[in-house]
Parts: C-alpha cells; sequence; structure tokens
C-alpha cells in the first residue's frame, strides 16, 4: 500500500469541482435576480435573499475542507454512527423543531434554521454504502433486502411525519442503487407499473381502465393458448386467475384511495396536470405561471436581470423551488437547456467515477449520490416545467437556502473525498 | 450488459424530455404564449353597458345606471393606516378584517370586490385618497336601473357570478355580474356584450411601465345588444294590478306569433328591490322558502294546477278526431255521472238541463260534466284494451304542447303532467278502464297543467290547429328574431274542420253560457270557464281549499288577436274572478280603455281580495310565525 499524501487536495476530480462550482456560482446569479427587490444591489447586504445565500456559499468552503481533511475511511468506519445521528436528529425535531408551513422540519438556531432531513440523505447513502459493501451481502436474500429497506425508510417515514411527503419521495432514489448492487428489477418494474396504472386509472376513469386492462390481458392470455408449446404450461390458471384479480382489486383501490384518501388539493393538482381540469387561476397557478415565465424567455432569453416576470414576483416560491422557471426567463432556451445538460452530465460523471472504484463502498455510495441527484433534479425541473405534480423539494445547488446546499455540497464531497482515495484502495 | 446501463439510461431519456419540453415552451409557444393569464401584464377591463330592454312598443323596461365598489389585490396591499381606511370606508376594524381575510382566500393575486355599491357622495371623496392605500382601488361598474315596477318575473334580474364560475370561466371576473333570472339569464350572452380590454406591462411595484406590444391585442368593448320584448307593458301591469291580492298567473298570447303579450305571477315584487345595497337584505326576504307568497316563484310558468273544464274542449276535439262522437251525438245528463257501482260513485253536474239530451255545443257552453264523461270513455273504449286508447289521447293532447316544457325562451318551467298508458299501468297494476280515470274527462284526477300550456293550448283553438312556441323576444338589436323554434308554425294532430264547432260552443259561453255575466259589448269573445278542486295536506290530514278559479279564452272571434289562460288561486267558480278578469283584459288590449259600464266591474275586480282565504288555510307552523316577529 501507498503511502497517503498529506496534502488533502491530492486525487481530487476537479471536473466534478469544476461542475458544482458553475452550478452553485450560477444558482446564485438566478437567485440574485429572482430576489432583487430594490433598484440597487449590495451583495454584501446580508438582509436580503441573495445576501444571504451568498453567506452560506463562502460558508461551503470550510465545510469542504472539513470534509476533505478526513481520511476516506473514517466515512466508512463511523457509517452507521452517523446514520444514528441522523435518525436522531429526525425523532428530536417532534420535541424541538420548529414549524414553518405547517411542517415541523427546522432546528432553529437563533436567527437561522436548519432543516435536518436535507443533510440525512448523505448519512443514509453512506450507511446503505456501509451495509450493502459487507462481502457476506447479498442482496437476492429477502431478509438482506429488509435490511436495506428498513435503512431506506426509516428516515423517509419519519419525514413523512413531519410532513414532507416531497423530501421523503427521494429516498425512492436508492431503488436504483440497490438494483445496481444485484437486487432484482422487479421490484422497480412493480413499482413503475403501479404508478402508470395508477395515473391512468385517473385519468380514464376506473370503468374504462377495467375494460381496457381486462381486454388486453385477455387477448395475451388467448394468444398464449392459441400458440400452445412447452413454455405455456409455466403459465398456470392461478396465476392469470391472480393476475384478474389483483388488477382488479388495485383499479378499484386506485378509484377508492383516489376518492376517499386523497385530500382534494391532491386530486386538483392531479387533475390539473392531467388535463382534466383546466384552471389557469387557482391551483393551477404555480404551475402555469412558471410555465408562462419559461416561455416568455424564448430562445436567447431576455437577458440577466432582465426577466420582467421574474422581477414582477409572480411566480411564487421562485427563488427557492421554482428557482429553475428564471433560468427559463432570463437566459432562455439556451441557458435553461445548458443547466440540464450540465446536471446530466455531472450525474454522468459520477456514475462513470463509482464504476472505477474497486472498493464496493465508494461504488455504492457514488451511486447513491447520483440517484439522489438525479431524483432531484428530474423532480424539481419536472415540476417547474409542468410536466410532473407539484413536489415542493429544492434543485440541487441552485434552490436558495443553506439546508439545502449545505446538504448538497457534503453529499457530493463526501464522494468526492471517497474518489480521491481510490487510488490507495489496490 | 453493464450493470450501469439503467442509470445512464434514464439520465439521457430524462434529459431529452425536459429539453424537448423546453423547446415546446420556449420555442414552439414562446413569448407570446397566452399573455392573458400572464402575470406581469395588466389587464384593464372596459365595462361596456349591458343592453337596454323595451317593451313591443317600444318603452323602456331595463335601463342602467351606475355604481362604484372598492376592490382590492391583497398582495400588494403594503402597510397601512387601518384605522384612517375604515373611517373612509365607514365601517369598522372587524368587518375590514373578515373582508380581506375573505379577499385573501380568493385568491391574493387576484382582485376581488371588497366594498359593494357605494353610495355617490362617499365615491367623490374616497377617489381623492385611496391612491394612499396600495391594493385598494375603485372599479366603476354597470348595475341595473327598472323605470317601471312591472314585470320583475319576466326580466329576471342580475346578481354577481359565483367563484367557480369566476374561476373557471374567462369571460367573468370575480364580483361581475350576470344575469340569474328571466330574459337576463335566458339572454345573458346577448346582453352582456364584451367587455374591453386594455393590456398593460407592469413591474414587480405594479406600475405600469407602458402598453403591452403596442396594444395590438387590446380589444374595445362591445355594447350589449338591447331586447324588444313581446311584452306589452300596459296590459302587463294592468293584469298585475287586476291580480292583486290575489295568487295566480295570467298568461296571454298572440296567437298569430305565438307572441308572449303579458306573463303575469302574483304575488310579484319591485325589481328596483334586487338593485343596490339593500338588495341582499331584500333578496333574503323574497327568496325565503318559507314564505308563504314565494314572490320569486313564477306562477304563470312553474305552477302546475288542475286544469278544470277547459280541458273538457281538448276532450272534445279528441273525440271528434277519433270518431267516437260527432257534433250532432248527444248525451243525457241526469244531474251527474254514474261511473261505479257504489253510491259515491257518482260525480255531479251543475248544468242544469236534466230534460233533454245535450250535444256538443250546449254541453260546452253550460260545462256538463256528463256529456264528457260519456266522450271520454267512448275515447278510452275505442280500442281494445284501454292503455291504447290512452296512449292515442295522450298523442293528441301532447301535440298542443301540453305535459312538455313547450321549448319558450324563459329559464324556468315546469311539464305539468298528461299521463298515458303506462303510467297508469304501473299506478293500477293493468287493472284500470274508462271510470277509474273519468275524472281526467274534466280536466281533474292526474292531469297538471300551467297557465302558459293552458294559453298555448287556447291560442291553438283560435288559430284552429296550429301554434307557433310561445316566446317572449320579439326582437334582438331591433331585428326581428330569426329563430326558427319561433318562427315555423307547429300542428296539432287535429284537423281543422273539428275547431269550427267548438268555437262556436266557446262563443256561446260567453253569450249565453257560464261566461255570460263578463260579456263586453262589441268584442266577440271566445272561452270557457273552469273551476278546479284542489287540495292540501294540512297536518297530514288531506283537506280540500277553495277551488281554483280558471278561464281560458281568446278575441276576437274572427282573426283572434289575444289568446289567454287566467288562473286565481283558491278563487271559487271560473265566472266569478277569472272570467272579469279576462274580459277587462280583453277590452283593455283591443279598445285600449274600459268603457264606462264596465267600470264597476274593474273597481270590483282591482279591490278584491283573497288574503283572507289564504290566511285561513295557510298551514299553521309555528316557526312560520315566529320568525315573521
Amino acid at each position: 500500500m501507498r503511502q497517503e499524501k498529506n496534502n488533502i487536495f491530492a486525487g481530487i476530480d476537479w471536473i466534478l469541482v469544476f461542475f458544482y462550482l458553475i452550478l452553485v456560482g450560477f444558482g446564485w446569479l438566478n437567485i440574485l435576480a429572482a430576489s432583487q427587490s430594490e433598484e440597487s444591489i449590495n451583495v454584501l447586504d446580508f438582509n436580503t435573499k441573495y445576501g444571504k445565500q451568498l453567506l452560506w456559499i463562502l460558508f461551503c468552503f470550510p465545510i469542504i475542507i472539513l470534509i476533505l481533511f478526513f481520511n476516506s475511511k473514517f466515512y466508512e468506519r463511523f457509517a452507521s454512527v452517523f446514520y444514528l445521528i441522523a435518525i436522531l436528529s429526525l425523532i428530536l425535531i417532534f420535541p424541538l423543531g420548529k414549524e414553518i408551513n405547517g411542517a415541523r422540519a427546522w432546528y432553529n438556531f437563533g436567527s437561522m434554521s436548519l432543516q435536518p432531513a436535507e443533510f440525512v440523505k448523505a448519512l443514509t447513502a453512506l450507511a446503505i454504502a456501509k451495509l450493502l459493501s459487507d462481502r457476506q451481502y447479498n442482496l437476492s436474500l429477502v431478509k438482506n433486502q429488509i435490511k436495506a429497506f428498513t435503512i431506506i425508510f426509516l428516515p423517509a417515514i419519519l419525514i413523512v411525519l413531519q410532513p414532507d411527503p416531497g423530501s421523503a419521495l427521494i429516498y425512492l432514489a436508492f431503488f436504483l442503487v440497490l438494483n445496481r448492487e444485484g437486487l432484482t428489477l422487479n421490484y422497480i418494474i412493480f413499482g413503475v407499473a403501479s404508478i402508470t396504472i395508477f395515473i391512468l386509472t385517473i385519468f380514464l376513469g376506473t370503468y374504462t381502465m377495467f375494460v381496457w386492462l381486462f381486454s388486453i390481458i385477455t387477448i395475451i392470455v388467448l394468444y398464449l393458448i392459441y400458440k400452445g408449446g412447452k413454455r405455456l404450461l409455466r403459465f398456470s390458471w392461478h396465476k392469470i386467475l391472480i393476475t384478474y384479480v389483483g388488477l382488479g382489486l388495485f383499479i378499484y383501490g386506485t378509484g377508492f384511495v383516489y376518492e376517499n384518501v386523497f385530500k382534494q388539493h391532491h386530486r386538483d393538482r392531479f387533475e390539473v396536470l392531467l388535463g382534466l381540469k383546466v384552471d389557469n387561476k387557482d391551483i393551477g397557478y404555480n404551475s402555469y405561471q412558471s410555465e408562462l415565465t419559461i416561455s416568455s424567455g424564448g430562445f436567447t432569453g431576455k437577458g440577466f436581470l432582465n426577466g420582467d416576470i421574474t422581477k414582477g414576483d409572480f411566480v411564487p416560491e421562485q427563488h427557492t423551488d421554482y428557482i429553475f422557471s428564471t433560468v427559463g426567463e432570463e437566459w432562455g432556451f439556451l441557458g435553461s437547456s445548458l443547466v440540464i445538460i450540465l446536471f446530466m452530465l455531472m450525474i454522468a460523471r459520477i456514475i462513470y467515477l463509482s464504476e472505477t472504484h474497486a472498493n464496493k463502498f465508494g461504488r455504492i455510495y457514488g451511486y447513491g449520490v447520483a440517484s439522489i441527484l438525479f431524483f432531484h433534479v428530474t423532480v424539481n425541473i419536472g415540476m417547474v416545467i409542468g410536466l410532473l405534480p407539484t413536489v415542493g423539494i429544492p434543485l440541487p445547488f441552485f434552490s436558495y437556502g443553506g439546508s439545502s446546499l449545505w446538504g448538497f455540497t457534503i453529499l457530493l464531497f463526501i464522494f468526492i473525498r471517497l474518489d480521491a482515495h481510490k487510488t490507495y484502495d489496490w | 450488459m453493464q450493470k450501469s446501463f439503467l442509470l445512464y439510461f434514464l439520465i439521457s431519456i430524462v434529459g431529452l424530455f425536459f429539453i424537448g419540453r423546453l423547446f415546446q415552451l420556449q420555442i414552439v409557444k414562446g413569448i407570446d404564449f397566452d399573455p392573458v393569464h400572464n402575470a406581469a401584464v395588466k389587464i384593464d377591463y372596459d365595462y361596456p353597458e349591458r343592453g337596454y330592454v323595451y317593451d313591443r312598443n317600444g318603452r323602456l323596461l331595463v335601463a342602467n345606471q351606475l355604481s362604484y365598489d372598492v376592490m382590492v389585490q391583497p398582495n400588494q396591499v403594503k402597510s397601512l393606516d387601518t384605522l384612517e381606511l375604515c373611517k373612509l370606508l365607514k365601517i369598522d376594524k372587524e368587518d375590514f378584517i373578515n373582508r380581506f381575510k375573505k379577499a385573501e382566500n380568493y385568491a391574493t393575486y387576484l382582485p376581488s370586490v371588497f366594498l359593494k355599491q357605494l353610495a355617490k357622495d362617499d365615491f367623490a371623496f374616497l377617489q381623492e385618497k385611496l391612491h394612499k392605500f396600495n391594493g385598494f382601488y375603485i372599479q366603476k361598474r354597470v348595475i341595473r336601473d327598472y323605470p317601471m315596477n312591472a314585470a320583475a318575473n319576466v326580466l329576471g334580474y342580475i346578481g354577481e357570478v359565483n367563484e367557480e364560475k369566476a374561476r373557471t370561466n374567462n369571460d367573468y371576473e370575480q364580483g361581475e355580474l350576470e344575469g340569474k333570472e328571466g330574459v337576463e339569464r335566458e339572454y345573458e350572452n346577448i346582453l352582456r356584450g364584451r367587455k374591453g380590454k386594455k393590456y398593460y406591462n407592469r413591474n414587480r411595484f405594479n406600475k405600469v411601465t407602458g402598453s403591452y406590444k403596442n396594444g395590438q391585442m387590446d380589444t374595445l368593448p362591445e355594447s350589449g345588444k338591447d331586447l324588444t320584448l313581446t311584452i306589452d307593458i300596459e296590459l302587463q301591469m294592468y293584469a298585475q294590478q287586476l291580480m292583486n291580492g290575489k295568487r295566480g298567473g295570467i298568461v296571454a298570447i298572440e296567437p298569430s306569433t305565438g307572441e308572449i303579450l303579458a306573463l303575469v305571477t302574483s304575488p310579484s315584487y319591485d325589481p328596483n328591490m334586487l338593485v343596490g345595497r339593500d338588495r341582499s337584505k331584500n333578496s333574503i326576504i323574497l327568496m325565503d322558502p318559507k314564505n308563504p307568497e314565494k314572490p320569486t316563484y313564477d306562477r304563470a310558468l312553474l305552477a302546475a294546477y288542475p286544469p278544470g273544464s277547459p280541458f273538457k274542449m281538448m276532450n272534445a276535439l279528441v273525440a271528434l278526431q277519433e270518431n267516437a262522437i260527432n257534433t250532432e251525438t248527444s248525451f243525457r245528463c241526469y244531474g251527474g255521472y254514474r261511473y261505479g257501482g257504489k253510491a259515491t260513485d257518482f260525480m255531479r253536474c251543475h248544468c242544469g238541463i236534466y230534460d233533454s239530451p245535450i250535444a256538443l255545443k250546449t254541453a260546452i257552453a253550460r260545462s256538463c260534466n256528463s256529456y264528457f264523461s260519456n266522450t271520454y270513455k267512448k275515447i278510452i273504449e275505442k280500442k281494445r284494451k284501454a292503455s291504447e286508447s290512452l296512449d292515442i289521447w295522450n298523442k293528441h293532447v301532447t301535440s298542443f304542447g301540453l305535459g312538455s316544457y313547450l321549448g319558450y325562451d324563459l329559464p324556468s318551467g315546469s311539464p305539468g303532467l298528461i299521463p298515458d298508458g303506462a303510467y297508469y299501468d304501473s299506478r293500477y297494476k293493468y287493472r284500470w278502464s274508462a271510470s277509474t280515470t273519468i275524472s281526467n274527462a274534466i280536466g281533474q284526477g292526474e292531469i297538471l297543467t300551467t297557465p302558459i300550456q293552458l294559453a298555448n293550448f287556447t291560442a291553438a283553438i283560435a288559430n284552429k290547429g296550429f301554434f307557433y312556441t310561445p316566446h317572449i323576444v320579439k326582437k334582438i338589436a331591433r331585428k326581428p328574431i330569426n329563430n326558427p323554434n319561433y318562427t315555423i308554425k307547429k300542428q296539432t294532430t287535429i284537423r281543422t274542420e273539428y275547431f269550427e264547432p267548438l268555437i262556436e260552443a266557446m262563443h256561446e259561453v260567453f253569450k249565453s253560457g257560464t261566461g255570460r255575466w263578463s260579456q263586453v259589448k262589441g268584442i266577440e269573445i271566445c272561452g270557457k270557464t273552469g273551476t278546479s278542486e284542489n287540495f292540501i295536506r294540512i297536518n297530514g290530514y288531506k283537506q280540500q281549499l277553495p277551488d281554483h278559479s280558471i278561464l281560458v279564452a281568446f278575441a276576437p272571434k274572427e282573426n283572434p288577436k289575444i289568446a289567454l289562460a287566467v288562473f286565481v288561486e283558491n278563487g271559487g267558480y271560473g265566472a266569478t274572478i277569472a272570467a272579469p278578469i279576462t274580459s277587462l283584459m280583453i277590452e283593455k288590449y283591443l279598445n285600449g280603455y274600459i268603457s264606462e259600464e264596465n267600470k264597476l266591474r274593474e273597481t270590483n275586480m282591482l279591490n278584491l281580495s283573497l288574503q283572507d282565504i289564504y290566511n285561513y288555510y295557510r298551514p299553521k307552523n309555528r316557526e312560520v310565525a315566529s320568525r315573521k316577529e
């Protein structure tokens, strides 16, 4: 084993750091545009949103140095401890936390507050990496699957209880990690199929859905019977029957859950998105304004600080969850496509680097980082451009807010630390 | 396959999808995508004048007046001196907070009405001061003005659109007005016109920075179109006066066109009650479901009464058409008609001709129950099965528009009821005959008709077999209507020749029959009186009320100008109240004045009040009694 160098920057993937700096910097410019309220701009005025964000960006550097300071073995060894601390922080929030906008998701420290859920993501990724990297661990065993699910869903459930279901949704990203490590694809297929049927049922109505799905399945079954052959023998009658009954129950269950468990505002969001209900004034307002804002940017955009819809403060939450609409307006198709490409390249780079790890821990953690970023970017931008329902989660590195920025910085730089160390793992 | 394939694949797909969507939004739709809902574009509305409404002789019925509302857009409200504003608006602080909360709940980024219909003096004063209060402004609005206290049921009223409609319908914003009843509702799109829109760019401080796209998209307001009604307001008002103190409905139709000359319900209300600041107070009183007078209930269109004797003419027509009788067929009246074996199965008759057989003409003139029971029996026993015959009967009756909504251009109505074979088959389990349903012979029993249906029926008789669907609007923007529904005649299933003897008989009614006390010199009135039995349930017991007084008539006999149906609830015999009212209306309409010899009749009718009867039979309901205090 080679001796590790004392220089904490040795072996760092500067490409990732470059992506990080670009995104954070560009994000800040957009926060400046979205939150500038006076005619003059004073970046050092810490009462403004952009001033505060600048402060938090500056704070990122000591955090990064601290992360890089520790040996990568440190993260592997203490992963379980970190995870326990994370869970504890989510539990303690119920007695100690502060309620903002109806969710008890914040710890209050004087003039600033921290949202632990933003940090727990990284710590959960560490814990999953630790669990899966064990040599004895075999994901095809149901017992082991349950262990992994527990680690993933424990923080998710605690976050749902806050209640902040949007942030909890992100934990589904870990299924991509598990899949990479050998979990059968069936879980994901099953999940995607359920969601598809769910949405189609709402869209088409229970009855139509029944008729269609059952005729399609019947045609397939009849075709298989007609074709005959040995393979068909594996298609036993009770399996067919179970498929029918299961689908029937699921479709009826969907109708029932949709009508009785969902609240009206959930239904409204779905219906507006699916185009079942036209509503540009009320609940559809956020998405509609955000789409309008983006459209108005055109090909090249209106230019930095020239977005008049952004200035007009017409898109709610534009500096946080809807920050991407500012990009759309001021930087146009060119700028917003570039941001999407940057994000996707960055995620691809992380996957690429992960695959070069000889150490399972590093690879799995890298996959966790990539999956989390991917989910965040997809859900957030999908919402802002009106492709996905409204789910309040931030855009990584872009959105205003210290917790989210620091959370993603920690997430990313732990990976960069592990990655820098990979050459010593031989 | 590489294990990282799935994630790479997803990243590429999602990236492509997103860029595709951005392409769609920013390049395909681009900058011009829907400026209407763009919050950085401010829209100023220029409200057009709502169309005026005139009567058939060009007299103004509905005009406009200005009113001023204080509006608020909550997200633009900055810190303000609440106390001062309260003082200006003359409301207390609690009220202020409530109103503000309501506006916020509706939508913080949309304007809503804060205070409705300011007094004119307040407005002038406020306009000077209001600029100090960000987010508050004054909106000019046009409200209705009714120069004449008449025909409230026909004109209807306008009111604020409900929140749901304001949100989903792009033609309306919260606080705007739309027609809620009557002509205002039916012809909303014509009366409303189109509001003008001016688009402005605005910055985040809500300052207008200039015209949006140089005003290319601005539209001018388009005035609402005027309506000319078929109503003769003189006749309408006269009829309303005659109905003073009585409940019921009158409908008068011009047979040659189907135009409604008068559509009266009583009691009614002053249309000005539903305008201005007292509107909500008044509307609570008017629309109180416990108010037994139901002033907003249009009895002329909605009240389905048993038609009584006028319906005998319908049976006569069906019988003639189906050859069940001819004009010479006679029946003997024994002071009544025995339709069953029991002593009580006897329908009494008051025709008074018990010595010789009666033919059609006399039977109608004297309203002989026995004659029409025999006739009805003949109709129903024509076919082997009673239900088949009744279906034929039903076909003829409904061809006059009875038992249906008729299709006139007012938003309320009732189909009434004309039974058919299936109706009795299910009610009596197939065991029924002419005798079971004998009440139909004299327009009692299950049959229900509204005054407008009966007036239309009379018009069809006056026209000898056809009618035009009754309608209330004569001209739109001074051009005669061309809706084929109202300009093409509808043929009944009875042949023209069968109407002649019937009209002769109706003429006889006013010459020597039940209507002879209500003649008008120089005018040949043809009509038929009616008296319909009715019951209500009081505390669970079925109780008979005084009969409804009914009359249908048209005049003059040749070339009829007016056909009408008069219902007076609990007015007794048709001859005592409905007949004089009818003859007065006919005289007024055809001559334009009431002659000296009929003045006494006029005074009697104007002063006659049935209020005592209504009070006596009013359901004794403690809650109503206590609420009146």
